[in-house]
């Protein structure tokens, strides 16, 4: 009797199945690795028991799984790997991402186009201007942002009537509280909008999984990375305008009022856009680039809050800090904060704990030393001058970062000690996003009231 | 016997951590070590098992290295870590109640409906 039946050779079972397993982005060639071995091994077993090879492979392969419920799987657990391949290769997400890319173009043309039209209302972009344009700058990108998300996710109804409810709200605060003009409650105003669109806007980035770890950590590398974009397409602006001034200027035209009035608002409005569509659709170009200069980074803020902190124990002026330099102190500590977010969510979570994390709990302990002096100083600010709307947003604002480093220096001790895993850490974190935004709204919205708009 | 996914959810990573408890391992070696547990009436889809492991090296209860085994292939041994040890017995507490609550609640069922069957171990329905 012929056998026409085609003979079994395992290792080309074998490389089809991890080929199968290759397309999920979620596994690793280590993971495929565990299977591979889990699966040999109950081969090894099936076949004692006299099963042919052939039989033993196909009874094992059943048992590991199907591949989507493997995928499922796995995705749940390792959510930041799908984060790193979300640029997928298929066919069908070809024309999704073209969509997505005349949507975004056509968002940021449209935000380009809404910061001029105060313009055609007589709110020209002169100097006596530039307050309102500072005010109003995110109202004019928000939106647009926004509906990029909203259309590329899919999301529900809820979600746009969040949008338009966000703008309505920030609109009301901005042009009808009675603020005295250049007063501190508007320039506080000014100051927090900004950051409490920006983690509004982390709700529509994550769409259905903003209550998630996952899909907060997610947001929270998407802004390093929109940071980072955003500052490259900034500098590349700057080449364009001074080479247009340049040109223009050899064959005797001023080009001044062309840059100063349109492509410069423009291109800012436009590339806060641009910068957001290009995160995620040219993600493979930066995720090697962020991480490596947080890692530059975090050991220079280290070394600068630390000596910081030694030349004013050592000059004895630790309690004696003035307006300027509290200012400047808040700013850092929210720029090392932001650091700090941006490394954790950069992290492999699996990771054993290494010298770069040891560096990152120093840069927590002595932002939160520095953090306790700023605390003191305004405090006895407080209570030799009294209150003002600036001194208790900074005493606000130091209170919030204190607890928020505490929790940090806490969870990363736990972890380098080897207490816990980094997992806690990842859910101290996307804890406290909503933290923030509560107080950046109180110091939007509360504030002006509380002090009379002044 | 199948589980319902919840109870399953639920159930199998006390039972990793237990039977790591007794040692490193590999992940074929734990899902022999249920068959054999559970007198060859629990069974977990293999593949499974290998996200939840990872699950919880991420969360700090377990660490793994990669070794050569016997075998000659390369091969990933889990092993408790210190807060892995702690969580067991926190986790046998609350089964211990959970267990002790059904058992109770399901002898004065059986009672009511006049089977007298006893239960004298947790017996999922």
């Amino acid at each position: 009797m012929a056998s026409n039946q085609h003979k079994f050779a395992l290792p080309e079972a074998l490389s089809a199945w991890r080929q199968a397993l290759c397309g999920n982005p979620a596994l690793r060639q280590d993971d495929i690795d565990e299977l591979e071995d889990h699966l040999l091994s109950e081969m090894a077993r099936l076949q004692q028991l006299g099963l042919a090879e052939d039989e033993a492979f196909f009874v094992a392969e059943r048992r590991m799984g199907t591949d989507h419920q493997l995928d499922q799987q796995y995705q749940q657990v390792h959510s930041g790997r799908l984060w790193r391949n979300s640029v997928a290769t298929e066919q069908s997400r070809a024309s999704e991402s073209r969509f997505t890319c005349y949507l975004a173009f056509i968002c940021a043309l449209l935000a380009a186009l809404a910061i001029k039209l105060p313009a055609a209302f007589g709110i020209t972009l002169t100097d006596e201007n530039a307050g309102f344009y500072l005010r109003h700058a995110s109202l004019f990108s928000f939106p647009f942002i926004a509906v990029l998300f909203i259309a590329k996710r899919q999301l529900s109804l809820r979600y746009t009537l969040l949008a338009v409810a966000t703008v309505v709200f920030a609109s009301l605060i901005i042009d009808v509280y009675p603020f005295a003009d250049g007063g501190s409650t508007q320039q506080l105003t000014a100051l927090h909008l900004p950051l409490l669109l920006w983690l509004v806007l982390g709700v529509f980035y994550c769409g259905e999984r903003w209550r998630d770890v996952a899909g907060r950590m997610d947001f929270i590398r998407f802004s390093g990375e929109y940071l980072i974009y955003y500052v490259l397409i900034a500098l590349g602006g700057m080449v364009l305008v001074a080479s247009t001034m340049a040109t223009f200027s050899m064959i005797g035209l001023d080009a001044e009022w062309l840059v100063q009035r349109w492509v410069v608002p423009c291109g800012a409005i436009g590339a806060t856009v641009i910068a957001a569509y290009l995160v995620e659709a040219k993600q493979l170009a930066l995720e090697n680039i962020a991480p490596v200069l947080a890692r530059i980074f975090t050991p220079l803020f280290a070394l600068l809050l630390l000596s910081f902190l030694v030349t004013l124990l050592a000059t004895g002026n630790a309690f004696d800090l003035n307006r300027e330099l509290l200012i400047a102190l808040d700013l850092l500590l929210v720029v090392v904060l932001g650091l700090l977010m941006y490394s954790v969510s950069a992290r492999d979570g699996n990771q054993q704990a290494t010298l770069f994390d040891r560096l990152q709990w120093v840069l927590v302990l002595s932002a939160l030393l520095v953090d306790v002096l700023a605390l003191l100083a305004i405090s006895s600010r407080i209570a030799e001058l009294g209150w003002t709307p600036n001194r208790i947003a900074a005493l606000g604002e130091n209170i919030v970062l204190l607890l928020s480093l505490g929790g940090y220096a806490w969870h990363y001790g736990q972890f380098i000690r080897g207490k816990a895993g980094f997992y806690p850490l990842e859910q101290w974190q996307t804890r406290w996003l909503p933290i923030y935004a509560v107080w950046f709204a109180i110091v939007v919205a509360v504030f002006p009231c509380l002090f009379d708009f002044v | 016997m199948n589980l319902s996914k919840d109870l399953m959810a639920a159930s199998s990573a006390p039972l990793i951590l237990a039977i790591l408890a007794d040692g490193e391992s590999y992940g074929y070696e734990i899902v022999q070590r249920v068959a054999e547990l559970s007198g060859g009436k629990l069974h977990w889809t293999d593949g499974m098992m290998y996200p939840l492991l990872h699950r919880l090296e991420k969360q700090g209860y377990l660490a793994a290295v990669w070794r050569v085994a016997e075998t000659g292939r390369k091969r990933k041994y889990y092993a408790l870590t210190d807060a892995g040890k702690g969580v067991i017995s926190e986790q046998q507490k609350q089964w211990q109640v959970v267990n002790n609550a059904l058992n109770n609640a399901w002898r004065s069922t059986d009672n009511m409906i006049g089977t007298g069957g006893s239960n004298d171990g947790f017996q999922p329905a």
